[in-house]
């Protein structure tokens, strides 16, 4: 029995100089299985009165996937009782998006993707990196418990 | 439905992948090959032609099936990656691990 599914959205529009701005928030507990609602709900704000290409949905969908599995499972190790929260300020120019959990942070630099020899052979280690080679820019905050992924408008 | 299994005339099994294949949901498509592996199967074809994304613990579940199908002998070819997919195999070389093909009929010759 799984528990039901729990988003909270704060949407707010402000006019910028740089045109219309939409920040949105998404609150989900550590459980992997709330992962793809998460990500659609984000992507239908996210591109609400802004332009896309499904190349540039394509990079949102999997570097927040990503992202999401990261937090919840290596961060908050899958404790239902903990939450992860996905913050967005989507501009006509870019959406950035940033990921926090509750967990005590890792080191993204040690981090290296199973590329070569028997090493391809690995079941994971990839997450890290597509999200930095499908993202224009990649963050992390001092303790290594948050992220921040920007994604540039075509 | 995120994954259904049909038996090609020519024996092949064609595991369609319907949505994402993602963390929430690649255990299934591990057990649904490996099921079919139990039951004496060794000749897969996954297809992608509806696939939204697949994220890296889906590309992780591929590796593992594709192991446990070379470890009985069998065979593993993937096809209809659209280039959002295989842009996903090409960065992380798995285009070098895998069989891909542009189409299911194209594959279907290659058995």
């Amino acid at each position: 029995m799984t528990a039901p599914l729990k988003l909270c959205v704060r949407r707010s529009e402000v006019a910028a100089p740089s045109g219309h701005v939409v920040d949105v928030s998404v609150v989900l507990p550590s459980e992997i299985q709330h992962i793809e609602a998460a990500v659609e709900l984000m992507a239908r704000h996210c591109f609400a009165g802004h332009p896309s290409t499904s190349r540039l949905r394509f990079r949102l969908q999997v570097t927040l996937s990503e992202a999401l599995a990261n937090a919840i499972i290596c961060g908050n190790g899958q404790d239902p009782s903990k939450h992860v929260t996905i913050q967005a300020q989507c501009r006509s120019d870019a959406i950035e998006l940033s990921v926090a959990d509750e967990g005590t942070g890792f080191s993204p630099d040690q981090i290296t993707a199973p590329m070569t020899g028997a090493e391809i052979e690995s079941q994971c280690g990839r997450g890290l990196f597509l999200i930095r080679h499908l993202a224009d820019h990649v963050a992390f905050n001092e303790e290594g418990n948050a992220i921040c992924i920007t994604l540039r408008r075509p | 439905m995120e994954f259904s299994a049909t038996q090609h005339d020519s024996g092949v099994v064609v595991v369609r992948v319907e949505g994402q294949l993602i963390v929430g949901n690649r255990q299934e498509l591990k057990t649904l090959v490996e099921d079919a592996i139990e039951e004496g199967q060794r000749r897969f074809l996954i297809d992608f032609e509806n696939t939204g994304y697949i994220d890296s613990s889906g590309l992780g579940a591929l590796v593992s099936i594709s192991k446990k199908i070379r470890d009985q002998g069998g065979t593993l070819r993937l096809a209809n990656l659209n280039e959002d997919l295989h842009s996903l195999f090409e960065l992380t070389k798995l285009d070098t691990l895998f069989a891909i093909d542009d189409s299911t009929d194209q594959a279907l010759t290659q058995f």
